[in-house]
């Protein structure tokens, strides 16, 4: 595999191998085996869409982001997810597939919590939606767990030497989301105002978050 | 042996060049939508668990797992289960017309996923605790080696952590076991969540500074030390 050949071939469409646009030999093979499951009963094309949709328009990181501002601005709240993820994250409307069980892990000055899956993609699905190519990439894969603080450079992210890195490696079917820290300069703002801060990178920790423009100072 | 999917630790496979978060796509091209929905959908058939479904996807030439994108091996595993588990016939696959089913066949009595319904399975999701008539036999604090020999078939034990030792953190009670699980078999066993310091697992020369690693395993792939 070429260097960049993962993430070319997920982004671009002028693929390499066996397909090229419009419209691809996989594309045809796909809409034909959709046509035959049909033709069987085995699917509804119906019930094909409806999937579709919940996942590019209803569940993604916003939900997430709901959950970290929450538990922010309500210590009654972060005291319950931390004790019971999955009960806590379900009393939002947030509940199902990829995210029966779940634990949230907590950064602090002291502890940064980085998640992968080395094996598959496993993600939390009900807070952050599908994963993005790069979580699922090769390279994030192979070296998320050998070199986090490299995979957190090529992330734009620093931190202290002091501060201690845990990786998360998804084995099993519980699924980790990082409650990232509550940046400087927002006391006053809703809990409205601080989801929209928080970022899914940060969720999946491989970000710290910024403060409101012009808040560093005050 | 470690097969493609066991990626954690190999090096040269290049940057990340994650694309920018507010930018990025839920999915990347027409044909990827089709295949997640037509997987989840036919997974609803009830005809293969979760376990099988990663297991058909592993099962590929280490060149082909790496060398297709995600939802290409999503594809190649969607096709693998159709066709072993007698939904479809390589000739279907084809193109070649729709065979009939004889009478009563198992595929006459599965009902297709319908749109009125997704919003719920996907809310009701697959809970994996399971009830289990033996106590855990590992306890929080206890130190642990991961088994060194590689499982045949399917398994949930990373090839960097063979071998290496750590420590019991948590008991997440029990869960339904992949090992099995991907043969079909629905048996529980207790899981742990295991730390791992990074100078335990990595050659230390190349990974200066320390780090923590957590990973879930299960009792099975556990041994305890004294």
């Amino acid at each position: 595999m070429s260097d960049d050949h993962d993430h070319d071939h997920d982004h671009d469409h002028d693929h390499d191998h066996d397909h090229t646009d419009p419209p691809s030999e996989l594309e045809l093979k796909v809409k034909a085996l959709e046509s035959l499951l049909v033709e069987k009963g085995l699917v509804t094309t119906d019930a094909l869409d409806a999937l579709i949709e919940t996942y590019e328009q209803d569940v993604g990181p916003r939900n997430g982001a709901r959950v970290v501002a929450k538990a922010w601005a309500d210590p009654e709240f972060k005291k319950w997810l931390m004790a019971d993820a999955t009960a806590a994250i379900a009393s939002l409307g947030f509940t199902g597939r990829q995210g029966e069980h779940m634990k949230v892990v907590e950064n602090s000055p002291k502890v940064h919590n980085l998640v992968v899956c080395t094996l598959c993609s496993c993600y939390p699905w009900p807070v952050l939606g599908l994963p993005p190519v790069w979580y699922k990439s090769a390279p994030y894969r192979a070296r998320a767990v050998s070199d986090p603080r490299g995979v957190l450079a090529e992330f734009g992210t620093a931190l202290g030497e002091d501060v201690e890195i845990q990786v998360w490696d998804s084995t099993a079917e519980m699924r980790y989301l990082v409650l990232p820290e509550r940046p400087p300069g927002t006391a006053s703002l809703s809990e409205e105002e601080l989801a929209d801060l928080v970022t899914r990178n940060a969720m999946i920790g491989v970000e710290v978050l910024e403060g409101p423009v012009g808040a560093e100072d005050g | 042996m470690r097969a493609a999917h066991d990626l954690g630790g190999l090096e040269g496979l290049g940057p990340i060049a994650p694309e920018p978060e507010p930018s990025e796509p839920v999915f990347h091209a027409p044909w990827e939508k089709r295949v997640f929905a037509l997987t989840l959908a036919c997974g609803f058939l009830g005809q293969w668990n979760l376990d099988e479904s990663r297991h058909a996807r592993e099962r590929q030439e280490p060149d082909e797992y790496l060398k297709n994108s995600y939802y290409e091996n999503w594809w190649v595993g969607l096709r693998r289960l159709l066709l072993e588990k007698g939904l479809v016939t390589a000739g279907e696959l084809s193109g070649a017309p729709v065979e009939a089913m004889p009478d009563g066949s198992e595929e006459k009595r599965l009902a297709p996923l319908t749109a009125d319904k997704v919003a719920a399975v996907l809310a009701k999701g697959g809970p994996v605790t399971m009830p289990i008539d033996r106590p855990p036999a590992l306890s929080v604090g206890d130190r642990v080696r991961v088994l060194s020999d590689a499982p045949q078939g399917h398994t949930r034990i990373p090839g960097y952590i063979r071998g290496r030792i750590g420590r019991v953190v948590e008991h997440h009670g029990a869960h339904v076991f992949p090992d099995k699980n991907a043969k079909g078999q629905r048996t529980a066993e207790h899981l742990f969540s295991v730390a791992f310091l990074s100078s335990d697992v990595w050659d230390s020369q190349h990974h200066q500074t320390s780090f923590t690693l957590r990973l879930d395993m299960w009792e099975p792939y556990l041994e305890r030390l004294a």
